[in-house]
């Protein structure tokens, strides 16, 4: 790992400030990426700006029809809380399924979203839930914040600070694990509003996106037959070691299908 | 370089640190506590978690200046003197080793999985262990000490 200067920011305008004065200041949530990174030198920041001892970015709170997320809770916190286990069941089954028991111990919903990891489960959680996103600047809606590999909406300086999750009639997430890292092959989270669906795919591409095929037959009917014969195009997805695209598009179906059937059952 | 001072199985240990210098680093090089072990170094193997202010987490992937002021206990601190902790003395009998490089990472693991979950099933440790990789014992040996360990400490 290279060096770098540390600092442990105690507040929200402190890192902010810290991330524009720094020549290529890097922010660190609960380090689960980064370090990694980091020790395989495939990054080299001149700072580290350490998000974890700010408290004003923990918490779960249950306001009007959505739950409000800190950025800096870990995964344990969101997989383990009666509030979103009672409210939004699916979001504490996939915070519960990332990595494992002690990358969810360090590891953070805001690092997760900020970094538009393409095989990362909370993106699809976001963009299926029409979350809306708080940072220290203004709010952005889900549509609006994934731009690409590793891209997002925020801007230097700008901290996501809260997200808040539309709590839906019914929703579920499905992913198809890697066996050894636990990142989604492909994950697909589906949520059910009223009668508006919305299908997220994370894994498969890119960056997340929005399965709107699939969504147009769910609103007509929500059920996993509903959506069979629907092929999801090979063209932009992933094709690596891991799965070739023509996989990946077959268990974007998979994946969705399962969902839909174990939402029907919640 | 910064000073860190991190307590180490009830021990307050003060450091010069890099910025750089990883947990696992600073327990195995500068305090000398070597049952705390690096296997995989892309943090998948959980050879080297150990316990931070009582969670478990992986120590080589923290950085020891995350931890300034925490408290850390490591396989050196679980056992009560010459007295194995419950879940040391589950893995001798029920011989869930061989090798024994990543049983310090399981033993650890194993005894956060009782704090959250004190009578998981079956399913439930083998899903925990996602994150400590054995390449020896298949884990059948593992998860029935984990078992065992459960049974004996409800019954204590």
């Amino acid at each position: 790992m290279y060096n770098f200067e540390y600092h442990q920011a105690k507040s929200v305008a402190e890192a902010s400030e810290l991330s524009l004065k720094t020549e290529e200041g890097k922010l660190m949530a609960g380090g689960m990426t980064l370090i990694p990174t980091l020790k395989q030198r495939l990054a080299k920041p001149s700072d580290i700006i350490d998000l974890g001892k700010i408290a004003e970015l923990k918490g779960i709170k249950k306001e009007g029809n959505t739950i409000v997320i800190g950025a800096m809770t870990r995964h344990f916190d969101v997989a383990y809380s009666d509030i979103v286990k009672s409210a939004i069941p699916a979001l504490a089954h996939l915070a519960g399924h990332i990595g494992d028991p002690h990358v969810r111990n360090r590891g953070t919903m805001g690092g997760s979203i900020a970094n538009s990891d393409p095989a990362a489960d909370y993106p699809a959680g976001v963009v299926a839930l029409n979350a809306t996103l708080t940072t220290n600047k203004r709010t952005i809606k889900a549509d609006d914040f994934f731009k690409g590999l590793f891209e997002t909406a925020l801007e230097p300086g700008e901290i996501l600070t809260q997200v808040a999750f539309n709590i839906p009639d019914k929703a579920w997430y499905m992913k198809f694990p890697n066996p050894a890292s636990r990142y989604a092959v492909v994950g697909a989270f589906v949520a059910k509003f009223g009668s508006e669906v919305r299908v997220a795919i994370t894994g498969a591409g890119s960056y997340v996106f929005r399965q709107k095929a699939f969504e147009a037959a769910l609103t007509k009917s929500f059920t996993p037959e509903a959506i069979k014969d629907i092929v999801q195009p090979q063209d932009a997805l992933n094709s690596d070691i891991h799965a070739s695209a023509e996989y990946r598009a077959h268990l974007v179906n998979v994946m969705a299908r399962r969902a839909v059937a174990h939402a029907n059952t919640l | 370089m910064p000073t860190v001072t991190i307590t180490v199985n009830g021990k307050p240990e003060t450091r010069e640190v890099e910025n750089r210098t990883l947990l696992v680093q600073f327990l195995r090089e500068s305090i000398g506590l070597t049952g705390t072990h690096v296997g995989c170094d892309t943090s998948q193997c959980g050879a080297c978690v150990v316990h931070i202010d009582g969670y478990s987490a992986k120590s080589c992937t923290m950085l020891a200046t995350q931890v300034n002021g925490s408290n850390v206990k490591t396989i050196e601190g679980l056992a009560d003197g010459d007295k194995l902790h419950p879940m040391q003395e589950a893995f001798r009998e029920n011989h869930g080793l061989q090798c024994g490089f990543c049983t310090p990472g399981m033993v650890m693991s194993a005894v956060y999985l009782l704090e959250v979950n004190k009578k998981p099933n079956e399913q439930e440790i083998r899903s925990w262990l996602e994150g400590n990789i054995c390449r020896c014992t298949g884990y059948h040996n593992i998860v029935k000490a984990i078992a065992a360990c459960a049974d004996a400490m409800a019954k204590a």
